[in-house]
């Protein structure tokens, strides 16, 4: 069974017209999921019976003449940190097993809007703490250029389905890269929105002041078609900006003729160097050339503070983090275990069930970061932990600002080094979280960014990605930048580069969600 | 293990009294603090909630604009500053009725700060300095199954209702109040009261301490005299009446007073006030390390209001509680002594309702003050948690004025009241209190009494006319008090002159 590895925008041209069923194309997808997501083990849930019966009404609005927009029919999988009503959100954690929330996240509730059926659940490290989907309670995602090696995290789920071609379309979440890191790795295009251009709601939180909902798919355009649908302002948050979205679409299709003449192009010089695998390196100089030659104007641009952001950023994050997870107790939905006893020979109490519960529900990553925060936020430490953080925060937000006098957009390599082998660091806290050296700055200042693939390393011939930042609510400027990057690399690739991934060998998944792995 | 108390006039020997009150507000508004859920009282349980104030896996805060805008006026009408500026927090801990384990509370940004409330007891006025006015949110509801003592310690399970949770809430906290000496439990209760008087004036609360919609903690301290120092503080919780107030404020300060005499400590802990046993217990141990690892709210964005709405809304604030006070002495034609009385028994708001239905001011006050404060004073509770309306009370006085009733039945009526039988005029129906107005029925009872007493009718025939007092009360007592006395005296008179 041969994959479908039309872009969503082909998908779409050709349910419009007519030359195909958008029953047909979520056919394709289930079937190829069930040929090979036992390798790739991109989903923790497919909902089979869902996508087929949305399909259909799909077609038949298309029948009857209507459509709720381009990408009526076009399947999309989804990130399982985000709430769907009647499907499993388990964020990769024990402690939600069986929780099926009883309502729609905004961005799933366009999803349904714009007519999209959604494939299912996708993989991720537990409440998206992690680099590398190691950290899913469910099981590794493995990158389908490599099997043995990370899809990156934490949304490796999404990446490796779209990469997988298992999924044309899915949405990820990025807190300090998760949506870009993967994309990097995996060869496929992701994209940070502006923190508030797409609705928090319904996206269980991780650190909620720099969490952002987003595109993952494999290229630049496809990426602005998703983003169109889920982005705009949401009364239910109160975060979301209420301002109109720029046109996406659009900068994405001018930026395709690869003319850059005019656009200035900030190389972070913080951004780079010491830290970063040769092979990046070098298809990272090739993408500036390759839009110096498309007639953009590179500066060099400096901005001291990111060498900060790392560890603002594990200040701020475990902080949010800790007083997000206080609500997984056993007493309302989820996991919950009953000690026979107290640890005093008592009854259990309810102090009890909670302890027993996070004790056997939570992984050591989240339990180090609940440690962290609570730390953190502790009285007498506040100020030197958290408040100390939030002011290189706004440093690190200066230095945007600075470096955007200069420039339109800021790029850099996307991720350090290429996809790693699992087990590698995943005992290694510290080298994990380095993975999110170049995207963490975004996160924190709240700014676009899009990772667009940039080739392959020539040292172990795996994916690497490239950055291209831009100012808030100027989304538009990195589709564009990016496009034209794509269109450059196309020309020189000869064709997608994930035409050059190895394929991906046929293994059924077994049923998943709530099993171990 | 009961306390040893000090008697209160050796405490207040000994030691000066500082008391600060926490007041938590339920505020009236049509949906909860943040979620479209509606707020009414005595729902089923867990019918009035959604993902938000369940506090499921991604739902989101936002904030209901009416909160805010209560928020405001009531620290405008407590003469507080108004913050340009100010964040939601979070305060963390955890608890089985808190669906998200933290409170959306504020802590270092209060949106009303810096005021005072003017206290008057006894003809004279103290200050009480108000700290903080801040919103936050309320919580869920346990109710503890089994076991003797109704806490969640040793109950065999607990249901939990999140009806309440989320509804706005404002805590008013107060600065210490010291220097009010032997008054300070009259004090601590006059600015309850007033207080709520002022909540009630401003319409931004139902402000009915028995729902909980106004809720109490009394924070206490001595110290000794002569010293400025305050003492270690306890906060006493549960206090859910103005009589609790003043009671619960009365017994800390004997109690501490006790272990202070006798070379102890206070424990700095909550204690919980028991209305029927009139005592105070041991909570939990309460130190100032606390730590809620309070946070700002990433999830809502911070609260600025404009200072031209903050200043119309300063325009359009009722009239101020004492200035409402003097022109209400002044249409009434109180005495100062009334006026005083009727505000230290919380009878100002009830007065005037029962005036606006149609009583005379001089009438209204004696049913208030009188009979009506006589019945909650034996049954414990406050005059607005009785149960019989100002629109009542009104009636009942129209009902005697126009001699459908006198004092004796009206008494009876309010019986009817207070047993929830009706409206005035069902009760006077149904237990027949009418006044008996044909004559012929009073002219046979006044005929028996004759025919009983002949030697009484034979005063009165010889001009006697004091004498008829004996008949009237014969009559009386025939007519099982229904029956006009002036009109029975006029047919005795009649019959015999």
């Amino acid at each position: 069974m041969s994959a479908d590895r039309r872009t969503a925008a082909e998908l779409a041209a050709a349910l419009a017209s007519g030359d195909t069923t958008s029953v047909a194309i979520t056919q394709a997808h289930l079937d190829r999921i069930r040929e090979v997501d036992g390798a790739v083990h991109a989903f923790l849930h497919v909902d089979t019976e869902g996508a087929l019966r949305d399909a259909a009404a799909s077609d038949e609005r298309r029948a009857a003449g209507s459509s709720y927009g381009p990408l009526d029919g076009v399947p999309i999988a989804v990130k399982d940190v985000i709430a769907t009503r009647g499907l499993p959100t388990t964020c990769g954690s024990r402690i939600l097993e069986g929780w099926v929330p009883p309502y729609d996240a905004t961005v799933v509730a366009r999803l349904r809007a714009a007519g999209l059926p959604i494939l299912g659940k996708t993989n991720m490290d537990e409440f998206a703490m992690g680099s590398s989907t190691e950290h899913s309670a469910f099981g590794t995602t493995h990158n389908p250029w490599d099997l043995d090696r990370i899809p990156g995290g934490s949304g490796g789920g999404s990446a490796a389905a779209v990469a997988a071609f298992e999924a044309p379309l899915a949405i990820g979440t990025d807190t300090g890269g998760s949506i870009r890191q993967p994309g990097a790795v995996t060869g496929t295009v992701g994209v940070k929105p502006t923190y508030g251009g797409v609705s928090r709601y319904g996206l269980v939180s991780l650190a909620n002041s720099f969490d952002q909902a987003g595109p993952v798919t494999r290229t630049v355009l496809d990426a602005a078609l998703l983003h169109e649908v889920i982005a705009g302002h949401d009364p239910l948050d109160s975060t979301s900006i209420d301002q109109p979205v720029p046109a996406l679409v659009e900068a994405a299709r001018r930026g395709s003729d690869g003319d850059l003449t005019g656009v200035r192009i900030g190389v972070v010089t913080e951004l780079g160097g010491e830290g970063y695998q040769a092979g990046v390196l070098s298809r990272f100089a090739e993408s500036v050339e390759l839009m110096t030659k498309a007639g953009a104007e590179v500066v060099e641009v400096s901005c001291p503070h990111f060498v900060h952001a790392l560890a603002t950023y594990y200040l701020i994050l475990p902080a949010e983090a800790s007083s997000n997870l206080a609500r997984f107790d056993a007493m309302r939905y989820g996991l919950r275990v009953t000690p026979d006893v107290a640890e005093n020979g008592a009854p259990p109490s309810a102090e009890d069930v909670m302890r027993a519960t996070r004790e056997a529900g939570f992984g050591d990553e989240v339990k180090r970061r609940i440690i962290l925060g609570t730390f953190a936020l502790s009285s007498g430490y506040y100020d030197a932990y958290y408040g100390q953080a939030q002011k290189v925060r706004t440093l690190v937000t200066r230095d945007f600002e600075a470096a955007f006098e200069r420039a339109d957009v800021l790029v850099s390599p996307t991720a350090p080094t290429t996809a790693f082998p699992i087990g590698e660091k995943v005992d290694d806290p510290l080298a994990m979280y380095l993975n999110d050296l170049a995207t963490i700055p975004a996160n924190l200042s709240g700014v676009p960014g899009i990772s667009v693939p940039s080739g392959l390393a020539e040292e172990d011939g795996l994916p690497t990605g490239v950055q291209i930042l831009a100012p808030a609510m100027a989304d538009d400027r990195v589709y564009r930048v990016g496009a034209a990057l794509e269109a450059a690399l196309l020309d020189q690739w000869g064709g997608p580069l994930l035409d050059q991934a190895p394929d991906v060998p046929s293994v059924e998944p077994v049923e998943t969600t709530g099993e171990r792995r | 293990m009961t306390d040893t108390l000090l008697s209160y006039d050796d405490a207040l020997a000994r030691f000066d009294p500082a008391f600060g009150l926490e007041v938590h507000v339920e505020l009236n508004t049509a949906t909860k603090m943040f979620c479209g859920c509606p707020t009414t009282f005595g729902a089923e349980p867990n019918t009035q909630t959604c993902p938000t104030c369940l506090g499921l896996p991604g739902s989101m805060p936002v904030v209901n604009a009416m909160a805010i805008e209560s928020a405001i006026r009531i620290g405008l009408a407590l003469n507080c500053e108004i913050a340009e500026w100010c964040r939601f927090a979070r305060k963390n801990y955890f608890y089985p009725d808190m669906p998200k384990n933290f409170q959306t509370s504020q802590y270092d940004e209060p949106i009303a700060f810096e005021g005072f409330m003017e206290v008057e007891v006894d003809g004279e006025t103290y200050r009480v300095g108000i700290e903080r006015a801040h919103m936050e949110e309320d919580t869920g509801k346990s109710l503890h199954v089994g076991g003797s003592t109704g806490r969640i310690h040793g109950a065999d399970y607990s249901l939990v209702d999140y009806n309440r949770a989320g509804i706005p809430l404002i805590e008013i906290v107060t600065k210490p109040v010291v220097g009010t000496g032997a008054k300070a439990p009259e004090v601590a209760r006059a600015y309850v009261g007033q207080l709520r008087e002022l909540l009630l004036g401003l319409g931004v609360s139902d402000v009915r301490m028995e729902q909980g919609s106004l809720r109490c903690d009394v924070n206490l301290s001595l110290t000794p005299q002569g010293s400025d120092a305050l003492g270690t503080r306890t906060e006493t919780k549960n206090v859910n009446s103005l009589r609790s107030v003043e009671r619960a404020a009365r017994y800390e300060v004997q109690r501490h007073a006790a272990v202070l005499a006798g070379g102890g400590t206070i424990l700095q802990e909550t204690r919980h006030w028991h209305e029927d046993t009139g005592v105070t217990t041991s909570g939990r141990e309460k130190s100032d390390a606390d730590d809620y690892r309070y946070f700002p709210e990433p999830d809502l964005v911070p609260v600025a209001p404009s200072r031209e709405w903050v200043e119309q809304l300063r325009k359009e604030l009722p009239e101020p509680p004492h200035e409402k006070r003097a022109r209400l002495q002044q249409e009434w034609g109180f005495s100062d002594l009334e006026m005083r009385d009727t505000a230290g028994a919380g009878a100002l708001g009830l007065v005037e309702e029962t005036i606006a239905a149609g009583t005379t001011p001089q009438a209204a006050r004696k049913w208030w003050l009188g009979e009506l404060a006589r019945r909650a004073n034996e049954s414990e509770t406050d005059l607005a948690a009785l149960g019989v309306t100002p629109v009542d009370v009104a009636r009942v006085q129209a009902l005697v004025d126009d001699g459908t009733l006198n004092d004796t039945l009206a008494r009876q009526v309010l019986d009817g009241l207070l047993d929830g039988d009706g409206t005035p005029d069902e009760i006077v129906a149904a237990r027949h209190l009418a006044i008996v107005s044909d004559d012929g029925a009073l002219g046979a009872a006044v005929d028996t009494a004759i025919a009983a007493n002949p030697d009484v009718a034979d005063k009165i025939r010889d001009g006697k006319v004091a004498a008829a007092g004996a008949l009237i009360g014969a009559v009386m007592k025939e007519m099982r008090g229904q029956a006009d006395a002036n009109r029975v005296r006029e047919l005795i008179l009649e019959k015999l002159t």
